[in-house]
């Protein structure tokens, strides 16, 4: 049997295994037919000059089962050796949703899941929806895909929490892992010189080719309509769900960004409802922060403790570049959410009583309870809160927390005005483009109303416990509305 | 408590009024880079370092009434002013923030367009690189805005000069 014949048989193979995929995939059965082209072309460049390492495919596609988008593709082989580094590989010992899964327990999934995600929405756009297109450079696919795929790549554990306390800054990370020594800018220079560069600019919006980059960061990329699905899917909730396929049918090339026909618009107000659904049922759920509280508290204690030369039962290595805030990328790199629970386990059995404390209360989820907190009429109360709290023993720095919206790394849409932020065009039948709101009532309804939220975070059982400082404990309550009867 | 809005106000009381969200996103923007004790992350968008943490202390700040915020048309768009009410001055006089040199630092940025701190902003940005890199950057990625070399000589100037105001804190 000659090569071809091998190839196109295995495809062919490969093919019959997936005769159940719905018709609705057509980008499958579309990969499946470029699959054996591609092998010709495979071979017949393999009989002549050797392949630029950017148009290497593999010789069979490779497919990963994924809930929220059934399949995602890969062909290039780029982008295959990118998956296999080990930088990449630590996304899996990272949660998406970090402490979200104290209240809704599916929310296990990793950043690994979401970046697959995110590559796989671009390789649609790309290779379904723009190829071919004016205003759509073919060259910028593979930058495009690479930059989907790692977009996240910086990101550490709890990171949200690290860089409020730590200083520290997950994008920082993201350039210092592409434009360092690392495995990942191993495969990416081998593209060429400039390669890991441009990739690097494409992620911190800095590249020269802003339509690259709206495919990534934009009022609606590939970013956010990987998270919202897969958030509500492993989350469960019934909120998140939105029509992408068709959103990706409308979505056009113009210039600097992505625009969407205006017969698209129904789907994307459903995208905008289902952000904004999301932004109060998930990511700003009071549970989830309340976890994201004590986190941040525990951070900022080991610190201090660390500052006063306290002696650690259980020496926190892994911190102490992040104590000094001199943090290397090897040091980074070595951070995952296995490494940060092991010293939270640990850390319940240390004698300093406030880290104990909240280490077993965010290890056994026994969380700050919380009471709706109207900052500009109660502010006063606070202070009188905290002066109580520290007579009754209870320090208010790490036991009487605010909260806000403004403190959660999520947003719903708005448009933009004094070009803060791009908004959302639609592109009209005449050409011309009109910002979203401007054309649909609902997302006008949604997103002209200002909508911002605080919350106090307490520990109930501290403040019910009246086997100490009883009476003060008791102005606490009153001025907190806890009832009486919780008292023990 | 409130710590990093209790700054924010600050800085808009020490500047009077603000006119603009653009311009204030650059003033709180380079004050940071300054070194200033802001805590708002900023990310580079389409036009320039962004902060969308300050965004919102901004409308909770005016929910709280503790900012008063003007709409005002201005040919194709509108724009926004913000000065700290009664109530606010009230709050930040128990709030004790005090940062010594930012309203000398702020008084003069608010005196400047807000095309200039976007440019001055952007220069900040990209601190890391040598000078010419920083040029094409901003020929580069703000074409449209068609600033000069003398716009951009003037902007090293503003910053160090505005440095030396800063380094006295």
């Amino acid at each position: 049997m000659s090569i071809i014949n091998k190839v196109l048989s295995r495809s062919q193979i490969y093919l019959g295994m997936m005769d159940n995929v719905p018709k609705a995939d057509k980008s499958f059965h579309k990969k499946i037919i470029r699959l054996q082209e591609g092998c010709h072309n495979e071979i017949e460049q393999k009989r002549g000059e050797k392949m630029a390492y950017s148009e290497e495919k593999l010789l069979e596609e490779k497919v990963f089962k994924d809930p929220v988008h059934r399949y995602v593709h890969v062909r290039d082989r780029v982008i295959w050796d990118l998956i296999g580094t080990k930088e990449f590989q630590r996304l899996r010992r990272i949660k998406q949703l970090g402490t979200t899964f104290l209240t809704f327990h599916g929310a296990e999934h990793s950043r690994f899941n979401h970046s697959l995600g995110v590559y796989e929405i671009v390789r649609r756009i790309a290779d379904d929806v723009f190829e071919g297109r004016p205003g759509w450079s073919h060259d910028e696919r593979l930058l495009s895909l690479c930059a989907a795929l790692l977009h996240d790549l910086g990101h550490g554990p709890f990171s949200h929490s690290f860089e409020k306390v730590f200083q520290l800054d997950h994008e920082y990370f993201t350039q210092a892992i592409i434009l360092g020594d690392t495995e990942v800018n191993a495969v990416l220079s081998r593209v060429g010189d400039d390669f890991p560069k441009n990739v690097a600019e494409v992620i911190a919006k800095t590249y020269q080719n802003k339509l690259v980059i709206s495919l990534i960061s934009s009022q609606i990329d590939a970013d956010r309509m990987d998270y919202l699905q897969r958030d509500a899917y492993f989350t469960g909730v019934s909120y998140g769900h939105f029509d992408m396929e068709r959103i990706l049918r409308v979505m056009r090339p113009r210039e600097d960004q992505v625009v969407i026909k205006k017969s698209g618009m129904h789907a994307v107000e459903d995208y905008i409802m289902s952000r904004y659904q999301m932004y109060w049922q998930v990511y700003f759920h009071p549970v989830t922060r309340s976890a994201e509280v004590i986190l941040t508290k525990i951070l900022h204690r080991a610190k201090a403790l660390h500052e006063q030369y306290y002696s650690f039962k259980s020496h926190p290595v892994h911190f102490y570049s992040m104590f000094e805030e001199e943090v290397t990328l090897e040091d980074y790199l070595k951070l995952d959410e296995s490494v940060i629970l092991y010293y939270f386990q640990m850390w319940q059995e240390e004698d300093d009583l406030i880290l104990s404390d909240l280490c077993r209360r965010f290890m056994n989820r026994n969380l700050f309870k919380y009471a709706e907190f109207d900052p500009a009429k109660e502010y006063k109360k606070l202070a009188e809160l905290s002066i109580l709290f520290d007579k009754a023993g209870m320090d208010p720095e790490y036991y009487l927390v605010v909260d806000s919206s403004s403190d959660l790394p999520y947003d719903f849409y708005r448009p933009g005005e004094e070009e803060e932020r791009l908004p959302i065009h639609l592109l009209m039948k005449s050409g011309e483009i009109r910002e979203l709101s401007r054309e649909s009532e609902i997302v006008d309804a949604i997103s002209g109303k200002r909508r911002t939220d605080h919350k106090l975070y307490y520990p109930i059982d501290f403040i019910c416990d009246d086997s100490s400082a009883k009476e003060i404990k008791r102005k606490i309550r009153k001025l907190l509305d806890i009832d009486e009867s919780k008292v023990h | 408590m409130l710590k990093d809005h209790a700054k924010v106000m600050q800085a808009i009381a020490a500047s009077g009024e603000v006119i603009g969200r653009k311009k204030l996103q650059k003033m709180i923007y380079i004050s940071k880079k300054l070194s200033f004790p802001f805590g708002e992350k900023f990310q580079f968008h389409f036009y320039g370092p962004y902060s969308e943490e300050l965004t919102v202390q901004v409308e909770e700040l005016c929910n709280m009434r503790f900012l008063e915020e003007v709409k005002e048309k201005k040919g194709g768009y509108y724009q926004y002013r913000y000065t700290v009410t009664d109530n606010g001055k009230e709050f930040l006089s128990e709030s004790h923030v005090d940062i010594p040199h930012l309203q000398e630092c702020l008084t003069d940025m608010n005196n400047q367009n807000a095309r200039f701190l976007e440019l001055v902003s952007t220069v900040l940005y990209f601190d890391n690189l040598p000078k010419e890199e920083v040029q094409e950057k901003i020929f580069t990625l703000k074409s449209k805005q068609r600033y000069t070399t003398e716009e951009v000589d003037s902007a090293y100037e503003y910053i160090a000069m505005l440095k030396g105001k800063a380094e006295l804190q």
